[in-house]
């Protein structure tokens, strides 16, 4: 749940099996000691996927930017965050007539991949560039007026030491203050 | 001696009662009426293993009716007797007057002096509380329309008997007036009219106040006990206290312990007391039942059969036309009215006390006593007969049973039923119509019935544990059937009769237990829905949480919890008909699979495979 709105960022948090994830963990609690970051949950406020879409909105409003941090499942999200998409993003709220709730603000992905970092290129096993794959949301953020920030990734997520995770978590907690102060490099500005 | 004669009677007592229900059932009679034909083959007439004592017995099991009328009180609450006030002044005082006279007149023709002619329409008048409400009950007729109708007429009946034991002595024509006065060996004799009016309204008045204010207190007072011999022994005393009471004022005591049940009815003790009392009332009735066969004078009979067997068929048919034109003119239905006159043509126990008062003062011969008693046994012993042919008959006549007036239930043209609208069906009810279906609900509480009226609610009264109130509640249109009954056999019966008739009706149906999710499988059911599943695993979801699970890794343990459950349920629904270490070592089986499952990952409590990182080499074929 939100504490009280002082973070700019917002840290939308998904992982269907947060106990098995060890490096996700790391990266939630990195991200809970950073000034001006509130974690939010999905998994843990909407076991029922019942999503509360006002309550959301009002979040998003309350925040400059919002993280997406999940698993990478499938090249793509958990199915709560497609779920949170579809109901939040609402016409005439997030786009459409009127619809400029999220207009000027930052979206970006911080995400947890299996695959090593080469496996992500045309030569690779997975064919595609993480940008390439993450275009969904790259459009999303282009279609609400939202400026799209380089994605954060951990990669070879499961396989890691703990040093290792160690210092994902600190790199982590340094792009969510990037991200705050808007210095983070973009993939796609925002909208003039 | 004494000890084992007293044992050797129960014995053979309660064997033939065993007997009587289940041939009676068996042949399709009712229960009444194998009590009735096993007391005749037992009595004195009969195989002649009961002899004399029949009339203690006799007495003794008069307490059953007592215990009947009561039970009757507690599902009566006051405001349904005030409804009734109609039927049972009019209708009931039509009855007594009207029969007498009828049945003095056919006295009167057969030569009879008018004196004992009017006092045998009397007599002839009252019916059999015991078996026709029983017998009603038996055919499932009490809440129909010919059901309260003779209910009202015989509580009237109760009430009619106390002027008219005042009235016989008027009637005698011999000289033996003073016996009279000392049959009745009323200690407030020679009191002035006014006193014994008082007197016997201060005990009504004592009933009501003792029902009202000093069972709660005390019944409260002893439930914390648990013990429940102690509560079964607190019912029996207010039962009997009562019944004392009652015949010291000369009052009778079955009406006393009815007024106690009305008064109780809405009491949150009601049910304790009616499921402590059921067996007594149950085993009592049986009691009397028997006497009233066992006393059947055979004897009597052979020596004047054509007198006895013609009163007995004058007196059925002189009350049945009577009690019919009586009942249409009341704008009865013709198949209602005749389930009535049938089942209050026969005469009644209370004739068995009237004619010995009778004699006593001096209004009849011995001889015509005993026809007269010989003659209202035959035509009591009728009575589950005639109401048996009389709702076989109507039934086949009319395409739907016995019309209900006191539900107010009517064909909506809804594409739900709902029975029972207790703590489950009604959440069940709401839902549907937040979504705007509509559902016909019944529910037999009318307290119910008229807190969720009140508050907008379509809810009808009905009792949903009679299967022809599907058919009035437009089963033939409706496409589901929903039964959230706690009553288990009430339920199957239900399903029954809605695969029978209603074939098309997809059944959702609510099962109380474990043991009764096993029996509705056994039953062929598929869509079964344990009572407090889902709010026990939802509990079980919130103490993990609490205790640091994540919310979703609870929520998803819960329900794979839940649909392994479901499988393991109709697995051991199968194991369920094995002999016992079958059962067992099958049961223990699926608990260890249930276990094994839940818990195959050390360390975590709950198996759930999904989103298992893979652990081979992350290298290749890893997103």
């Amino acid at each position: 749940m939100p504490p009280e709105a002082m973070g700019k960022v917002l840290v939308i948090f998904a992982h269907p099996a947060f106990h098995r994830s060890r490096t996700n963990r790391v990266l939630v609690e990195a991200a809970r000691s950073a000034e001006g970051v509130t974690v939010h949950d999905l998994y843990e406020t909407y076991p029922d996927f019942l999503i509360d879409a006002r309550a959301e909105q009002r979040l998003l409003e309350e925040h400059d930017a919002v993280v997406l941090q999940h698993p990478f499942f499938w090249y793509s999200s958990p199915a709560l965050v497609k779920e949170w998409l579809d109901l939040v993003l609402q016409y005439g709220w997030a786009y459409g007539e009127k619809g400029d709730a999220l207009r000027g603000k930052v979206m970006a992905q911080a995400i947890t991949a299996g695959g090593p970092e080469d496996a992500y290129q045309r030569e690779g096993t997975n064919h595609f560039s993480v940008r390439e794959l993450l275009s969904p949301f790259e459009q999303t953020a282009r279609l609400c007026g939202m400026a799209y920030a380089e994605a954060f990734t951990v990669h070879a997520a499961n396989h890691i030491g703990d040093p290792d995770r160690t210092a994902a978590g600190e790199r982590y907690v340094e792009w969510l203050t990037a991200i705050r102060d808007g210095s983070a490099s973009l993939w796609l500005p925002g909208p003039g | 001696m004494a000890f084992e004669s007293v044992f050797l009677q129960a014995f053979i007592y309660l064997a033939a009662a065993l007997v009587a229900v289940v041939a009676g059932k068996r042949l399709g009679l009712g229960a009444v009426l194998g009590y009735l034909i096993i007391g005749a083959a037992i009595g004195p007439w009969g195989l002649g293993l009961i002899g004399g004592e029949s009339e203690q017995i006799t007495h003794f099991a008069e307490f059953g009716v007592v215990v009947m009328l009561f039970l009757v009180g507690l599902e009566m609450r006051p405001t349904e007797l005030w409804r009734m006030r109609r039927q049972i002044f009019g209708l009931g005082g039509m009855q007594v007057v009207l029969c007498s006279l009828g049945l003095a007149a056919a006295a009167v023709a057969f030569g009879c002096h008018w004196k004992p002619a009017l006092a045998m329409g009397l007599i002839l008048a009252m019916s059999s509380t015991a078996i026709v409400l029983q017998s009603l009950a038996e055919k499932n007729l009490l809440r129909t329309e010919a059901g309260q109708n003779s209910f009202a007429v015989l509580l009237f009946q109760d009430l009619a008997v106390i002027p008219i034991i005042a009235a016989l002595p008027l009637l005698a024509t011999g000289g033996a007036r003073e016996a009279a006065a000392h049959a009745s060996h009323d200690w407030m004799e020679g009191w002035p009219a006014w006193g014994r009016g008082l007197v016997t309204l201060g005990a009504v008045v004592l009933v009501v106040i003792i029902a009202r204010l000093a069972t709660r207190p005390l019944f409260r007072a002893i439930a914390k006990t648990r013990q429940r011999e102690a509560f079964t022994a607190a019912s029996l005393i207010l039962i009997i206290g009562i019944a004392l009471l009652m015949t010291k004022v000369g009052l009778s005591a079955a009406l006393g312990t009815f007024v106690a049940g009305v008064v109780l009815a809405n009491s949150e003790y009601r049910h304790e007391l009616e499921s402590d009392l059921e067996p007594f009332k149950g085993l009592l009735l049986g009691l009397f039942f028997l006497g009233v066969g066992v006393g059947i004078d055979f004897g009597h009979i052979g020596r004047f059969p054509g007198t006895v067997l013609g009163l007995a068929a004058g007196l059925i048919v002189v009350k049945a036309v009577l009690i019919y034109g009586l009942a249409r003119l009341h704008r009865s239905p013709r198949e209602s009215s005749f389930v009535f006159a049938a089942a209050l043509a026969g005469g009644g126990e209370f004739a068995f006390v009237l004619i010995g008062l009778a004699i006593s003062s001096g209004v009849f011969n011995e001889t015509q006593a005993k026809t007269l008693t010989a003659g209202v046994a035959i035509s009591m012993a009728a009575t589950p007969l005639l109401i048996l042919a009389s709702h076989r008959l109507t039934a086949r006549a009319m395409k739907k049973p016995v019309s209900d007036r006191e539900s107010d239930l009517h064909d909506e043209g809804a594409p739900v039923i709902i029975c029972g609208f207790g703590r489950f069906g009604h959440i069940v009810g709401r839902l549907l119509r937040t979504q705007g279906v509509h559902s016909t609900v019944l529910d037999n509480d009318p307290d119910q019935v008229d807190t969720l009226r009140a508050i907008g609610m379509p809810v009808f009264f009905g009792d949903a544990g009679r299967p022809d109130m599907l058919l009035t509640a437009g089963a033939a249109r409706a496409k589901i059937l929903v039964i959230t009954l706690k009553d288990p056999a009430i339920t199957l019966n239900i399903i029954e009769t809605a695969r029978k008739y209603f074939p098309h009706l997809q059944i959702f149906v609510r099962a109380y237990s474990r043991a009764e999710a096993y029996e509705l499988l056994d039953a062929g059911e598929q869509r079964i829905y344990r009572d407090t599943l889902d709010s026990s695993l939802t509990m079980g979801t919130d103490v993990l949480r609490e205790l640091g699970m994540p919310a979703y890794t609870a929520y998803r343990a819960a329900k794979l919890y839940r649909r392994r459950d479901e499988v393991f349920l109709r697995k051991m629904a199968k194991h369920r008909h094995q002999d016992d270490d079958a059962f067992l070592s099958a049961a223990r089986e699926v608990q260890k699979t249930l276990d094994k499952v839940m818990r195959e990952e050390p360390g975590h409590g709950i198996g759930d495979e999904g989103w298992s990182p893979p652990l081979a080499d992350p290298n290749k074929e890893t997103p």
